[in-house]
């Protein structure tokens, strides 16, 4: 029976390996709920940069204030651009559904659950990073996670323009390895573009030096600090639940004690 | 297995550090970890229970709901009322301009009110005046019965009345009789037991009244 | 003057005399002699019964928030997540406990098959906890469209669509379960009805008679012993003990804490349970014309999902739709019969022969690669695997009648073993 028990416990690990399947590998990125000042800037980039097409509709100006410890008045005055919008109000745009459609042919989706629906933060934090230049688009871009994308870059004059690139890399041979030079030992360079760099777990996007306002780094941690915005925004009460948590566990932990030597009281009259 | 494993030290801990078995006679024992299991029971099920008692609470939509309104009141005529508009936490507002004749019977007969100085808490520090008013021919008030929450109809002519022969304007309940004043105040001899509630408010300009909010912020 | 204590006992034997109180509470608690020999299987019953309870206070507190329209379904549950005060720890407690619910029913039901449970006198128990597991699984289907999310939408979809395997009459009864010609808000509200009201009700009155019918021939023990062979000179079973305060306090109570522990932190730390317990495409409202890329139940369907998959070809002139169907069912109302298909002479695996102990752990094994393989997408190979453990399953049942009658058995001890 004891193995059964341990089939029991370890067959439901195996079955949490499932994983979906994007074009290019996702870079891993570890938000940091803690960080207000992180959620901050976050929460200004998109009230800047993506509110205006990409609504928040479940999430409260109000909540969001709170919760990021921006004042009602700061909130207000610089993080509301809307009018018609008041401190409790839902973080809506007033694009209307055919506007939408003739811009973009669809209406852009609701944020406000984006990291959940694509099952962590890793998705937007790649998908905001492979942005490139391609004239065959309506909007002159394209990305590497999502083909065809229907937006534009709305960041490209922090970012800069990134092209698809040729990149000189080491050859692979047939076993798997670099393929060396056998005299020197040195690796053997060879050119590869596109799709063959992509297989190879190497970016085949080149940034075009003095394109954008930002550095490479800075661009990063804005869209980091974007990341950790929309990841708070997904799941806005995580904080305090994993707080609640630790008190609701310690608890337990007391009461099974007691619960357990009372127990034990009445066990000792029948074993 | 684990469980068993934690069972043996917390049996060692009862045994050697609590001496829990040195205690001979077994009833007072159990008596004891039978009280004080129950007491943090009893602690449990209160935690348990404040999900389920704080989710009636108003939430985020009640809150925002009560979001403060502004209204233009430049358009608004002597002797005449607007509303009940809904504002501060969604309650229908009455917001009246009385005319000068109003005002000054309005402390004419003082001594058949309950509460003519405004004694209750039913209006911010800056209402507690003879007018109960911010400006003097101004009121705002709740419109909801502080009987059992009916609207008050407006009554605003000086002359006999059904309910009242010498009526000098106010509002009167249909629910259940109960009668108030051009300021708001309650009568005496009325089911309703205190003044009819000033929402928190304050103008912007000359035009502009915002209800649901003071100059101090949101209340 | 009366006592305090004379006062209650007075107030109590007026009410005895008109409502049998105390009787009860001797029969079904004091009075009520349980095996001493039970072990960590036999809690499941009660963990089984505080999930339900939880299941019902959360749930009663979740429709105070939740709109059943299709407009307006999935954007309550996020004001429940976001607006409500703690609306998101009621959420996730009813969405955690769904899954937990299950998990100790399987082990419920495991224990029954390790011990012999449903044999002679226990038939009716069974049979009535066999009715209960399949209402659990239309209650679990019934509510988990209701957050009105893309996978709630399209796993409605396809087990409505089950309905049209019926031959002649399929499409018409698929249509009337829906009430519409695609799954819509006239489904959602119906579905919320029986959630919510039919079917809880249901299952409240199939536990009562659970227990009742319990109650009436006695907690069977890992032994397999009747206890009530062996009694002293009172007529109270040697090898049993009251069921409060000894059960109660002695095992149950701890049980439940530690329980509520490892609930806890399902709840509290990965609510979502990557993405096995609250799927990532349920974080997008329902969409008709968009399909998730892989369409998984939750993990406790998976096996029977992935035995109505199994089925691919043809039989006797009718198509592979249907007998995916008459599998599946077939898997679930199978062991309903188990009563009548041991023919051991004992109950407990301890004293049965290698074949039962074989038979059994093979099928486990089955169940769990089932499991497994009902995530997955099909391939042939998985399709092929999903067959042979169809075959498994089935045959551990069907084969009984010859494995238990053939195989040796153990001699089974007078007494209860403490072990």
């Amino acid at each position: 029976m004891r193995i059964l028990v341990f089939l029991f416990l370890m067959v439901p690990s195996c079955i949490l390996a499932a994983g979906s399947s994007a074009p290019i590998p996702l870079d891993s990125v570890a938000p940091d709920l803690s960080d207000k000042a992180s959620l901050q800037r976050g929460a200004r980039t998109y009230v800047n940069y993506c509110l205006g097409c990409h609504a928040m509709k479940y999430q409260r100006f109000q909540r969001v204030a709170e919760d990021l410890g921006i004042s009602q008045e700061t909130m207000m005055a610089n993080f509301v651009f809307d009018p018609s919008k008041k401190f409790g109000s839902h973080m809506e745009n007033s694009m209307s559904v055919e506007n939408a459609k003739q811009w973009f042919g669809n209406v852009p989706p609701d944020l406000t659950l984006y990291t959940k629906l694509k099952g962590g933060p890793d998705y937007f934090y790649t998908y905001m990073r492979s942005f490139y230049e391609d004239s065959t688009r309506p909007f002159g871009v394209n990305n590497l996670l999502y083909e065809n994308v229907g937006m534009p870059h709305p960041l490209v004059h922090l970012q800069g323009v990134q092209r698809k690139v040729c990149k000189n890399v080491p050859k692979i041979a047939k076993n798997g390895g670099e393929m060396r030079d056998p005299l020197s030992g040195e690796s053997i360079i060879e050119e590869r573009c596109g799709d063959d760099l992509l297989v190879r777990g190497i970016s085949p996007l080149s940034l075009v030096e003095g394109s954008g306002e930002l550095s490479a780094d800075s661009y990063d941690g804005l869209i980091y600090d974007l990341t950790n915005f929309l990841y708070y925004s997904g799941d806005p009460s995580r904080l305090e639940r994993e707080r609640l948590g630790g008190f609701v566990l310690l608890f337990l932990a007391f009461f099974y004690v007691f619960a357990w030597l009372l127990g034990r009281e009445y066990l000792k009259e029948f074993h | 297995m684990l469980i068993s494993s934690i069972g043996a030290y917390l049996d060692i801990f009862a045994r050697d550090v609590l001496g829990l078995d040195e205690i001979k006679l077994d009833d007072s024992r159990r008596k004891f970890l039978l009280g004080a299991t129950s007491l943090v029971g009893v602690a449990g099920v209160a935690g348990l229970a404040t999900p389920f008692v704080g989710s009636w609470q108003p939430g985020a939509k009640a809150l925002a709901a009560g979001a403060p309104v502004k209204i233009d009141i430049s358009k608004l005529a002597e002797g005449e009322m607007l509303g009940p508009i809904p504002a501060w936490r969604d309650k229908p507002i009455f917001v009246i301009r009385r005319t000068q004749e109003l005002l000054d019977q309005l402390n004419s007969k003082n001594e058949r009110l309950a509460d003519p100085n405004s004694e209750r808490l039913q209006q911010p520090e800056y209402a507690k005046n003879e007018t109960r008013s911010i400006r003097p021919e101004i009121l705002v008030l709740v419109g909801l019965c502080t009987h059992l929450s009916c609207a008050p109809k407006f009554r605003p002519q000086i002359q006999a009345e059904q309910f009242d022969q010498e009526w000098i304007g106010g509002f009167f309940c249909p629910c259940h009789g109960s009668k108030f004043d051009m300021a708001g105040r309650v009568y005496l001899g009325v089911p309703a037991p205190s003044n009819l509630e000033v929402p928190p408010h304050y103008y912007e300009d000359d035009g502009i009244l915002v209800i649901g909010e003071d100059e101090k912020g949101m209340v | 003057m009366l006592s305090l204590q004379q006062s209650m006992k007075n107030i109590m034997n007026w009410i005895d005399a008109r409502l049998p109180v105390t009787e009860t509470y001797e029969k079904h608690m004091s009075k009520y002699y349980a095996p001493k020999n039970t072990n960590f299987w036999y809690l499941m019953g009660v963990l089984a019964t505080v999930v339900l309870v939880n299941q019902l206070l959360t749930g009663i507190w979740l429709t105070m928030s939740y709109v059943p329209t299709a407009d307006g379904a999935f954007a309550s549950i996020e004001y429940i997540m976001r607006d409500v005060n703690y609306g998101w720890m009621l959420r996730y407690m009813h969405s955690t406990g769904a899954s937990a619910f299950f998990l100790v029913v399987y082990l419920h039901m495991f224990r029954g098959l390790m011990y012999g449970s449903y044999q002679k006198p226990r038939e009716l128990v069974w049979i009535i906890g066999m009715v209960i597991f399949v209402a659990l699984m239309a209650e679990g289907f019934l509510g988990y469209l209701l957050p009105w999310g893309n996978m709630s939408f399209w796993a409605g979809q396809v087990i409505v669509s089950l309905a049209g395997a019926v031959p002649i009459v399929g499409d018409g009864l698929a249509t009337w379960v829906r009430g519409d010609f695609n799954i819509s808000g006239i489904t959602l509200n119906r579905f919320f009805a029986l959630h919510v009201v039919l079917v809880p009700m249901l299952l409240l009155v199939l536990v009562f008679l659970h227990i009742v019918a319990l109650h009436e021939v006695g907690s069977n023990n890992p032994d397999g012993i009747d206890i009530k062979k062996n009694t002293d000179e009172q007529g109270k079973p040697l090898d049993g003990i009251p069921f409060h305060p000894y059960l109660t306090l002695g095992h149950d109570l701890p049980a439940i804490v530690a329980f509520f522990f490892i609930f806890s932190i399902v709840m509290f730390y990965f609510p979502d349970g990557g993405g096995y317990l609250i799927e990532a495409p349920n974080y997008e409202k329902a969409n008709p014309l968009k399909t998730p890329d892989l369409i998984a139940p939750v993990w406790y369907y998976t096996p029977f999902y992935s035995m109505l998959r199994a089925a691919t070809f043809p039989f006797l002139g009718l198509d592979a739709k249907f007998w995916g169907l008459v599998v599946m069912a077939g898997a679930i109302f199978l062991p309903a019969v188990l009563p009548w298909l041991d023919r051991s002479k004992v109950k407990s695996i301890r004293y049965k022969g290698l074949a039962s102990k074989v038979f059994l752990a093979v099928f486990v094994v089955a169940f769990f690669i089932l499991g497994y393989l009902g995530v997955q997408h099909p391939t042939p190979l998985k399709t092929f695997i999903a067959q042979i453990c169809t075959a498994i399953y089935f045959s551990y049942f069907l084969l009984m009648p010859w494995y238990t009658a053939a195989e040796k058995t153990k001699k089974v001890p007078d007494r209860v073993q403490m072990r």
